[in-house]
């Protein structure tokens, strides 16, 4: 049995590093609560009290509905897209093949750039008429893409960057995690007659459940928390087409000055973090009943 | 027969996606070392040269945005070490109301991280009058709710009859944390280190929002500001200046690989 925590302890431990935390996690969040129901101040009048105004505005604004839209294709894509992607590859660097140590450094590289310097690279990459996309696309003959310039395909290209930053750190967690599966499982399937398709999808992968549902969840949540790429590549346009929830706090924040919308938009973030992992939790909690 | 032919299909496609995955980094390397005529049309033969190096470091005063990452990076760490260590020795040796309850509070910061929170803390800083200050981009990352978790599986391991031996020898509340404890989970604390300084080298977004001068920005401000305005969208000079403030972390991943990874996987595994 633990010791009670002594009043004077208890109060370094505790309440000294936990306020720092309360301070920019409760209390921002219970902040943008309450500046969500009042107006903007200007200099020559303070802020008024408007009730669910803010949020009228929220259920009636066009562009947000975009926005919203955009974060769920960007979400549903992106997360399946990297794990299945980073199974594949902790597959081929743990396998025997030769040149594993340049397959690793390829792969995880990205991961060790800041977002902003993928995002300068992928510019560069996909540049009209000067980047290596453009310049393969013209060796095969076809003509070369503004993919940042147009509307269909400006949030794919964001996905693309996205995916390739994240892969390597999720095929990280993969790799430990094979490395950790026993040999004579597989060995055992073997036996039995079951090829090497039949031994990943039965023994390797429900093994690796565990850590498909760590990197699930993390991914989940940076797909949500990292918009650098946006900021730097194309700035949610054009038309919108490339926003991210995140990014559009931050513009109608700080490029529109319009705090007040800010705090409604950073409830409603909130309140979605908090439904996804609500059905996490939920799914988690079922499915573990099975094993 | 066909067990060899598999494996060369095989490693052949690996070659091919490691090949194209790393394209373009690649490229962008390879641009960074040639002259601008060349950063459009490829030639294998071009000529090698230092010179985007050399004038993207004299166009930006990138010293001075390294030595700002570095001062933040050293505040983060140091408080990070410091107070996760502290909550999570609380939680673990210390029975008190409400422990579960005020875990899950702390635990909160897992998913609604200071990057969602962006206009309110900007609006605190503003009225203590930190913007614009190497504090200030610190103040939001003092303590983790990744690292108070993290420390205190580790420390849950800790054998209780180790904590016990050294209370009968006399040592107190403060000489068990930082004779039995801090020691036992040293490994912890050099991964977490490492994913701190990789996640700060890496910060942009809060750095953004609260830096208005060149005092002050972290190399990755400093890099977007760069490649925005001051370089004219010179594509070689964006690339080397880009290398430039990632060659650090590049280098340190080269020499350290295997550590590296091993740390990584152990502060995301554990």
């Amino acid at each position: 049995m633990n010791k009670r925590l002594p009043l004077g302890l208890g109060f370094v431990l505790l309440v000294l590093p936990c306020s720092l935390l309360v301070a920019f996690t409760h209390y921002p969040a219970i902040k943008a609560l309450v500046n969500s129901l009042w107006n903007n101040s200007s200099s020559f009048r303070p802020s008024r009290f408007v009730g669910l105004e803010n949020y009228r505005a929220l259920l009636e604004d066009d562009r947000l509905a975009q926005v919203l839209t955009n974060s769920t294709i960007y979400a549903i894509c992106t997360v399946p897209l990297a794990i299945g992607l980073s199974i594949g590859m902790a597959l081929l660097v743990n396998s025997k093949l030769p040149g594993t140590w340049l397959m690793r450094l390829s792969f995880f590289m990205p991961t060790m750039l800041p977002l902003v310097a993928v995002a300068n690279i992928w510019l560069f990459f996909y540049a009209p008429g000067i980047g290596l996309a453009s310049q393969i696309l013209s060796a095969f003959g076809l003509p070369s893409i503004n993919f940042l310039g147009r509307t269909d395909t400006s949030l794919v290209s964001m996905m693309v960057v996205a995916i390739w930053k994240e892969a390597g750190l999720f095929m990280i967690f993969y790799l430990a995690a094979l490395q950790s599966i026993p040999a004579n499982l597989k060995d055992a399937a073997r036996l039995e007659g079951a090829g090497s398709v039949r031994v990943f999808f039965d023994v390797v992968l429900p093994l690796l459940r565990p850590t498909t549902i760590f990197v699930a969840v993390n991914a989940l949540i940076n797909a949500f928390r990292l918009v650098d790429h946006i900021i730097v590549m194309t700035r949610g346009g054009p038309n919108n087409s490339s926003a991210l929830l995140l990014y559009y706090v931050y513009e109608v924040t700080f490029g529109h000055r319009d705090f007040a919308y800010g705090a409604t938009l950073t409830v409603l973030m909130v309140v979605i973090l908090g439904i996804l992992a609500a059905f996490q939790f939920w799914v988690l909690n079922r499915k573990a009943h099975y094993q | 027969m066909t067990r060899d032919l598999n494996r060369i299909l095989i490693g052949t496609l690996a070659l091919v996606l490691a090949g194209l995955w790393g394209l373009p980094f690649a490229y962008s390397v390879w641009t960074a070392f040639h002259p601008e005529i060349y950063a459009a049309n490829f030639k294998w033969n071009a000529p090698i040269t230092f010179g985007n190096f050399v004038e993207a470091w004299n166009s930006a005063p990138f010293a001075l945005y390294f030595v700002n990452t570095l001062i933040l990076i050293t505040i983060v760490l140091v408080a990070n070490f410091v107070l996760c260590t502290l909550v999570a020795y609380a939680f673990v040796r210390y029975r008190f109301r409400w422990a579960g309850f005020l875990f899950g509070l702390v635990m909160v910061q897992l998913l609604i991280s200071p990057e969602i929170l962006i206009v309110e803390n900007y609006r605190t800083l503003s009225q203590i009058g930190l913007t614009d200050t190497i504090i200030g981009i610190a103040l939001p990352y003092l303590t983790s709710a990744f690292g108070i978790f993290l420390l205190r599986q580790t420390f849950l391991t800790v054998p209780k009859s180790l904590d016990e031996a050294a209370q009968i020898e006399g040592a107190g509340a403060w000489r068990v944390l930082w004779t039995v404890y801090v020691p036992l989970a040293r490994p912890i604390y050099l991964a977490y280190g490492l994913v701190m300084i990789s996640f700060h080298w890496n910060n942009f977004l809060w750095p953004l929002i609260i830096t208005n001068s060149p005092e002050v920005r972290p190399v990755t401000v400093g890099l977007s500001v760069f490649a925005t305005v001051e370089s004219g969208i010179e594509w070689s000079l964006v690339n080397a200046a880009t290398l430039m403030t990632t060659a650090p972390l590049i280098i340190a991943f080269i020499i350290f690989q295997r550590q590296f990874v091993a740390n990584f996987m152990r502060a995301g595994i554990k």
